[in-house]
């Protein structure tokens, strides 16, 4: 078991639209790239942010730029009542706890 | 085909640009410059208040350099979503700046100003006929929820922008567009590829963000081919690379090989990116795939309220093991001292603890000190300035058990400590409906050097 933080090149979160939050790993190489999203499922997001699967709207591969993105429903729209992060683009930290 | 340029100075306009990045672009001699100017992602006060995100000033600086070069060298200026979300007062305000340049310039030119704001009354009836639906995680909209916008806009596509060309427009204000339209409506009205001229569009419109290292406030220039099209980075600090332009297809979107626009969506499950020499990537294989029906986006804010927020910091241990029970029993406090008020919103943001991730956080224990933030919201000004003062004194003295502070609970940095922050606004309309004109829906004023 390693941690993906230790081989992704960039972890990052921002929104995607004011109602979805989405997340890109992106991997130094194919080889990577291909190691780590066997292992990402949307029930292990789910679970890493205490959310329904349902939730975790799609979980996509994208080879050309070695990238896994994920994207997730938006607590509340932006700015709506309860708001804590506006640009949504500092949402990623649970993912450097994200095994593979 | 001959090559098409097109230069990006900059990702947001107001957010500026080198000056040697900007020559180094004309220098290329490009047929169009086009700029951005629009984002969702400040939020809603924007829509919803007309203001503009970016600062005037900063607008101006940008605009002087982008006028004063495209009418000298006689090639259209296109600025998208201008004054930020791209309503009328946006427009008006960007129209005010555009005018001033132009006479300290002493120049003159042929305007275009396309506007983006959607009468309520249709998008009743469509609503009634079927024809909005929710985009994405979004509620169905209500009849209601349309009428209390404040601002209400759609995204335009290209054809409006393409007719203000046509009808010799040297400067194009256009309102809530498409982000990638204002870079694709030149070439696809010479006639290139419409999926190409896009998917360059979709990627200039964030300028050097695309390159590495990547920056919002530089510039980018897009190469276009009969089968492809080519990236460079203007400043020699940066190249385009196979992976950053890739990459950049993820930015701020949901899914990297379908991007949805007006009338259709971006195909990249083809798309092949290639690394040239001198920092240049080129990109082919992008296909478009038009939907059954026209549809475009709406955008609306509305008022829910005012705002008053207070700022505090908390250090005493005791206090900081049992803050969430000492936040509800103050919130507790407020609502029995104040029973006669309706619809207030109390609400304490706790940085050290959860207070980026709120209810997403997996980790959720405090830390050896907490900030606070106590924010109350209300219909009035007077009633927001209310809550949070009671809510700020009622925790400043709020007596817990095992208390040993007996002098105060909170850490103020400032004083005043309490601050009135305004109107608050929110997204109300985020949804899709399907139009039988694409260009009905933008009427375009123009006139010369003013309007």
């Amino acid at each position: 078991m390693r941690y993906v933080k230790d081989v992704a090149l960039v972890i990052r979160s921002k929104n995607a639209g004011p109602y979805e939050l989405t997340f890109d790993l992106m991997f130094p190489d194919e080889e990577t790239y291909d190691e780590v999203r066997k292992s990402i499922t949307k029930a292990k997001i789910a679970q890493l942010y205490k959310i329904e699967e349902s939730e975790v709207l799609s979980l996509v591969h994208f080879a050309p730029a070695h990238a896994i993105k994920i994207t997730i429903v938006r607590p509340r729209a932006s700015g709506d009542l309860g708001e804590t992060d506006v640009y949504g683009a500092q949402q990623h930290a649970p993912l450097f706890d994200l095994t593979y | 085909m001959e090559e098409l340029r097109i230069l990006s100075p900059t990702a947001i306009l107001g957010y500026g640009f080198p000056l040697a990045s900007f020559q180094a672009g004309l220098e290329r001699n490009p047929h169009v410059i086009a700029v951005d100017a629009g984002s969702t992602d400040p939020g809603p006060y924007y829509l919803g208040s007309g203001q503009s995100f970016t600062q005037r000033s900063a607008v101006k600086r940008d605009l002087r350099h982008l006028i004063e070069a495209a009418l000298t060298r006689k090639i259209p200026l296109i600025i998208g979503s201008a004054g930020g979300s791209g309503a009328r007062p946006h427009l008006e305000w960007n129209l005010a700046i555009v005018e001033e340049v132009l006479q300290e310039l002493g120049k003159t030119a042929e305007l275009a100003v396309i506007y983006g704001d959607i009468d309520p009354q249709l998008v009743a009836e469509k609503l009634k006929k079927g024809e909005v639906q929710p985009l994405g995680p979004v509620p169905q909209l209500t009849e209601e929820e349309v009428f209390a916008c404040t601002n209400l806009v759609a995204q335009m596509g290209l054809e409006p922008i393409m007719e203000a060309l046509e009808n010799g427009a040297e400067i194009i204000l256009a309102g809530r567009a498409y982000d990638p339209t204002s870079f694709a409506a030149y070439p696809v009205l010479k006639g290139y590829d419409l999926a190409l001229a896009l998917h360059m569009g979709k990627i200039l419109e964030c300028a050097a963000i695309a390159a590495n290292p990547g920056s919002g406030s530089d510039c980018l220039m897009g190469y276009l081919y009969e089968d492809s099209f080519v990236l460079e980075a203007l400043n020699p600090q940066r190249e385009c690379t196979k992976i950053s332009i890739a990459a950049h297809t993820l930015y701020e979107k949901s899914d990297p090989y379908f991007l949805p626009g007006p009338g259709g969506r971006l195909d990249l499950t083809k798309t092949v990116f290639e690394q040239l020499p001198e920092g240049k990537v080129r990109v082919s294989g992008t296909t478009f795939i038009p939907t059954d029906g026209y549809f475009v986006k709406l955008e609306g804010a509305r008022l829910i309220g005012y705002r008053t927020i207070s700022i505090a910091g908390v250090r005493d241990p005791i206090m900081i093991g049992q803050i969430d029970s000492v936040i509800e029993g103050v919130k507790e406090r407020v609502a029995d001292n104040f029973q006669d008020l309706q619809g207030y919103e109390l609400h304490v943001h706790c940085y050290g603890k959860n207070g980026v991730m709120g209810a997403l956080e997996p980790h959720p224990e405090p830390g050896h000190e907490l900030g606070l933030v106590i924010e109350a919201l209300a219909n009035t000004q007077e009633v927001a300035d209310t809550i949070c003062s009671f809510a700020r004194s009622t925790l400043l003295h709020y007596g817990y058990p095992g208390r040993k502070s007996t002098a105060g609970n909170l850490a103020f940095p400032y004083s005043p400590s309490d601050v009135s922050a305004g109107a608050v606004y929110k997204f109300n309309v985020h949804h899709l409906m399907q139009v039988e004109d694409p260009k009905s829906l933008f009427p375009i004023k123009m006139g010369r050097s003013g309007l």
